[in-house]
């Protein structure tokens, strides 16, 4: 970029590439002064071995640095700002404490390979962790291995196909509904299994007619979310786990939606038999721009035999270790013992509320949800009748008469200053309109947003262009994703 | 509850507009036979200040010496203060993932500025948005090539990182998958010969890891060289991400031949603390030409429509949320904001200050290594050159001259981590690291523990 | 109005004869639906096919389709342009839009196929 064009705008709004920054001698980095004998590199190793410069890395000065980050992090929207109503997604505020609490040092610098003795703060955090989550779940046993809700799936239908082989028959297929998240089908895939897919009925639930017909001996699990990605509780949830156990199969939930349910229902009381917890939505570990996430595992007894190795144990002396004698377990789904980082914020979130503040969050989570679907439900289409939960799904079907789709409506809500809700999914409802506002929300923030989607209901009647061309208020524009996919340039290039 | 704005007060008017008498109306879909009428068994709520305490206290009981002299596959390097100061802003932190992207190109940037970064890192053309972490990203490379090459057999070495080996034995067992070990040499490195021997056409790929687990160089090029000559692919793991400031990287050759295919690892090095195991961050990268079988996000460059520059996640075809059970992975998050983190270290540390890190890791290891051979009893296994770590091994046999482990403030008795619950072959071992925040005076001390 | 020297799939792929040959692409129909077409996976001179199975795949920017052959054929040319120039589908889906060129291996099950009379009136129900 030349200078002419950069002096259009301030660098904050037009910020280089690190690789089109800095110049040769700049530093921001010192080292102590090497205090051991110093040797020629090539007396220690063949130089064969070594390597040249590395080609187009930049060196800068620690006001580069913090000025490149901080000019590109004002381009991002986020919970500190203002609503995200994204359904299924759950995006609530992050207590500040839990930040705090993670980055102490006796937890941000040990490690777990030292003995048991040097680890105990460590291991208690866990095991006061699982033993919190299996509370809340109604379960009886918790992995902490996964690093994020898809890795918990796969842990999960791992144990799943392990429970099966000891006795006897993996079984073959993964009955899904066809309102679940793409990470089910795509989890069943890895641990080997076919994916069947059960229809929903008219109410936005599983079609338990549809169901029994194909559920037989070679069904190794279910895979349900609930409530459901539409945010509706599955009624029928203890008919359904009862019709799979009665033909030996298991019930694994997706528990991407359990911050509907603390302290109201249990899934191990609908009788679930696995499931995974995402602490990101439910128990306020940071979204990060996309992780890292974690996702710990529940079980019921007949799947803890499974369970992935090693798991932590508390002594009767009070203090707790590391068990790697588990003969039946799944193995190792990770290195070390999970995303500790964020088992410490999740526990902290749950010391911080109790039985009380957890029942409390479900609560104001479903009334807010309530409040938006009562406001809106006049101006957007609601795809399902039945009560919502959490969530609330719109359809964008009274507003693609004027053309005006859903990532339009997505895009504008941009212009309103709002993040835009999830769009397009779930995938059974044609232009669907996703929206969870979450308990962190006040009714002002609510109603600001409800007027920026009927304000957009209106303009898609009266002037549907600004809506189609949308966003104009953003620092870009909608990217040409085509052009973008066609030619993919995924690296900076000298030159 | 302080994290819930709205007041009692509130929500009774917005219960009023929904025109219900209570949220507990709002439940009424759930059967009341499911519903829990007693309150969760839960430790009693705490105040900010009693969280703090209680936290305080936990984390006092966790050892956090660096003169632990413990590696594994966890590093200990300086942190530079930039970093968490730039991602404690919360536009960071609190930013949900990027797929709307007029509204998250600082994320977006900052991911293309980390896969740049990991290319030129490890010398090949692409690298992904990142992945969970190192030993799960091994496995996604070993998936990824049973898709490029549809072949089943891979040869992995045994100084491979055990828990990674272990991971990947997870997620291959219902894949087809055959995994074939390959042992080491005594210097240390690769059995080349053994390697020879079980290589044929129907190999996949060959996984070797460098530095590998007992901190010693591979020769990467040679073994991507036999891989290629069977039509297999070349997988390179780095666990250690530090030494690619410093070692010729895999992916990069004057012969096409010697280049690898894949090369995935973890990049806890670069300036992510090591958090008892995790969040920690994986970077897997490969040629142009595999990228289609690529696991994970993809930030590209693009233009918008009025023709600025902006970034935005690409080729998501690929990925579970289209492709369901046929995605290249079921991964949907990635770590994004250790990501970040890899990013600020290697803007701060220059490639300057990143060589300087290497000579003193190597320096440093080198010295604790002089010193144990001249001044203890304890042999130093392998000759092949190494990065910062090494294996010890006590003359006496396990079970003696083991003394309790010390508790946390109380200094170390026993450096490093013992190798009998991996390689029991190796007796009474240690794998010992040593990098630039470890002092001349730890090093002479831990030396003099194991000389007395 | 399709293109009526064609033959057409209820999958949405078009096939035309000539001599003992046959080209196959997607239908204006199909290639609108997908919108931007951005990569097409295409299988190598020399496989087989029954008819019915995936030869390929057609990527947009969120979407996957598959791509099933007409008939029964062995594949004798492959548009490597569509590589660099995916877009080809969407401007000219019936010419420089083409995907493979084949050998037919059973002629008759050519008669299974719509007609372009039989393909509108097939598409415009769906709507």
């Amino acid at each position: 970029m030349s200078k002419q064009e950069r002096a259009a705008g301030h660098f904050s709004i037009n910020e280089s590439l690190l690789f089109e920054e800095g110049s040769p001698g700049r530093r921001a980095f010192d080292l102590s002064p090497l205090d051991v004998p110093l040797k020629q590199m090539g007396d220690l190793m063949d130089p064969e071995l070594l390597r040249g410069e590395i080609d187009g890395m930049p060196e800068l000065s620690e006001v580069d640095v913090i000025r490149h980050f901080t000019r590109l992090s004002t381009w991002n929207y986020h919970i500190d700002l203002g609503l995200y109503p994204l359904g299924s997604c759950t995006m609530k505020y992050n207590p500040k404490i839990n930040e705090r609490v993670a980055r102490l040092e006796g937890f941000a610098f040990a490690h777990p390979y030292l003995p048991a003795q040097m680890i105990q703060g460590a291991l208690e955090v866990q095991k006061t962790l699982e033993d919190c989550l299996a509370e809340i779940s109604g379960m009886d046993a918790i992995t902490l291995q996964p690093a994020a809700g898809a890795h918990g799936e796969l842990t999960g239908i791992l144990m799943v196909r392990a429970y099966h082989e000891s006795r006897g028959n993996p079984r073959r297929s993964i009955l899904i509904p066809d309102s679940a998240h793409g990470t089910n089908p795509a989890s069943a895939a890895i641990a080997g299994y076919v994916v069947e897919s059960v229809p929903s009925n008219k109410r936005g639930t599983i079609d338990i007619g549809a169901l029994q017909k194909i559920v037989n001996h070679e069904v190794a699990a279910i895979m349900i979310t609930n409530p459901n990605t539409l945010g509706i509780f599955e009624s029928e949830i203890a008919e359904i786990t009862e019709l799979l156990h009665r033909q030996g199969a298991l019930v694994y939930m997706d528990g991407a939606n359990l911050n509907a349910l603390m302290g109201m229902t249990r899934p191990g009381d609908f009788g679930i038999d696995v499931l995974h917890i995402n602490l990101h939505k439910t128990f306020t570990t940071p979204h990060g721009g996309g992780g890292p996430g974690a996702g710990p595992v529940a079980v019921k007894k007949v799947l803890e035999p499974f369970l992935p190795y090693p798991v932590i144990e508390s002594k009767t002396d009070g203090t707790y270790s590391f068990n790697y004698d588990r003969p039946h377990s799944i193995g190792r789904i990770k290195a070390y013992n999970g995303q500790f980082g964020m088992h410490v914020r999740a526990l902290c979130y749950i010391l911080a509320n109790g039985a009380e503040g957890l029942k409390e969050v479900s609560e104001v989570a479903v009334l807010n949800a309530n409040y938006i679907r009562s406001k809106l439900k006049s101006a957007y289409a609601l795809a399902y009748d039945s009560a919502s939960l959490h969530e609330v799904v719109f359809s964008d079907r009274l507003q693609a008469r004027k053309d005006v789709h859903v990532w339009d409506i997505a895009k504008r809500l941009m212009d309103y200053g709002f993040h835009p809700p999830t769009v397009s999914f779930p995938l059974i409802v044609p232009g669907a309109i996703m929206i969870e506002p979450t308990e962190s929300e006040s009714r002002q923030e609510l109603d600001a947003f409800v007027q920026a989607m009927l304000a957009i209901d209106t303009e898609a009647e009266q002037n549907p262009e600004i809506v189609k061309s949308a966003p104009h208020t953003t620092r870009v524009g909608r990217i040409d994703e085509a052009a973008a996919a066609r030619k993919p340039i995924l690296r900076w290039r000298a030159g | 509850m302080r994290y819930i704005p709205n007041s009692q007060a509130d929500r009774q008017q917005m219960l009023a507009e929904i025109g219900v008498d209570s949220t507990e109306q709002l439940f009424a879909g759930i059967p009341e036979k499911l519903r829990l009428r007693r309150l969760l068994d839960l430790p009693k709520a705490l105040s900010e200040s009693e969280l703090l305490e209680y936290f305080r206290k936990r984390a006092s009981k966790n050892e956090i010496e660096p003169a632990a002299f413990i590696g594994a596959g966890i590093y200990r390097h300086y942190i530079p203060i930039v970093i968490d100061a730039l991602i404690s802003r919360s536009e960071f932190y609190t930013a949900y993932t990027p797929y709307q992207a007029e509204i998250a190109q600082g994320t977006l940037q900052a991911i293309f500025e980390f896969q740049t970064y990991i290319a030129q890192l490890t010398g090949m053309e692409v690298a992904n948005a990142s992945l969970y972490d190192g030993s799960t990203g091994l496995a996604e490379a070993i998936l990824m090539a049973q898709r490029v090459t549809r072949k089943n057999k891979f040869l992995v070495a045994r100084s491979v990182h055990p828990e990674y080996r272990a991971v990947v034995d997870t997620y291959a067992k219902n894949l087809g998958i055959q995994i074939e070990l390959i042992g080491y040499a005594p210097d240390g490195r690769l059995n080349l010969e053994q390697l020879a021997s079980k290589l044929d056409s129907n190999t996949a790929a060959v996984v070797v890891q460098s530095p590998n687990f007992f901190g010693t160089i591979e020769r990467t090029h040679d073994v991507a060289e036999m891989a290629h000559k069977h039509d297999a692919m070349s997988i390179t793991n780095v666990c250690e991400a530090i030494s690619l400031g410093i070692l010729k990287p895999a992916g990069e050759d004057q012969s096409e031949k010697r280049r690898a295919d894949i090369v995935v690892g973890e990049a806890q090095s670069f300036g992510i603390p090591p958090s008892f195991g995790g969040p920690h961050v994986g970077f897997l990268a490969t040629r142009e030409k595999y990228v289609r079988q690529m696991p994970g996000r993809l930030v590209g460059m693009g233009k918008d429509f009025s023709g600025r520059r902006g970034f935005v996640l690409t080729l998501s075809t690929r990925e579970q949320h289209i492709r369901r059970e046929k995605a290249t992975s079921n991964i949907c998050t990635n770590q994004s904001l250790c990501a970040l983190m890899a990013t600020i270290y290697l803007a701060v540390v220059g490639p300057k200050g990143l060589r300087e890190i290497c000579e003193h890791n190597v320096f440093k290891t080198d010295y604790a290594v002089t010193q144990i051979r001249e001044r203890t009893k304890f042999r130093v296994l392998f000759s092949a050159p190494r990065f910062n770590e090494f294996v010890i091994q006590n003359p006496l046999p396990l079970g003696e001259g083991r003394r309790a482990p010390s508790a946390p403030g109380e200094g170390f008795s026993s450096p490093g981590l013992p190798l009998w619950r991996f390689y029991p072959e190796l007796g009474n071992a240690r794998l010992l690291c040593v990098t630039e925040i470890n002092s001349r005076e730890q090093i002479d001390r831990m030396v003099q523990g194991l000389a007395s | 109005m399709s293109p009526d020297d064609l033959l057409y799939t209820k999958e949405h792929e078009w096939l035309r004869i000539a001599d003992n040959g046959g080209t196959v692409g997607i239908t204006d129909h199909a290639q609108k639906e997908l919108g931007d077409i951005v990569y097409v996976e295409l299988p190598k001179t020399g496989t087989k096919f029954n008819s019915g199975e995936t030869f390929g795949s057609v990527e947009s920017v969120k979407a996957v389709s598959e791509l099933y052959i007409p008939v029964s054929g062995e594949v004798i040319e492959v548009n490597e342009d569509l590589g660099s120039a995916p877009e080809n589908i969407n401007e000219d889906p019936y010419g420089t839009g083409w995907m493979i060129r084949i050998r037919l291996l059973n002629k008759s099950e050519t008669e299974d196929l719509m007609s372009a009379e039989e393909y509108d009136e097939y598409t415009s129900e769906g709507k």
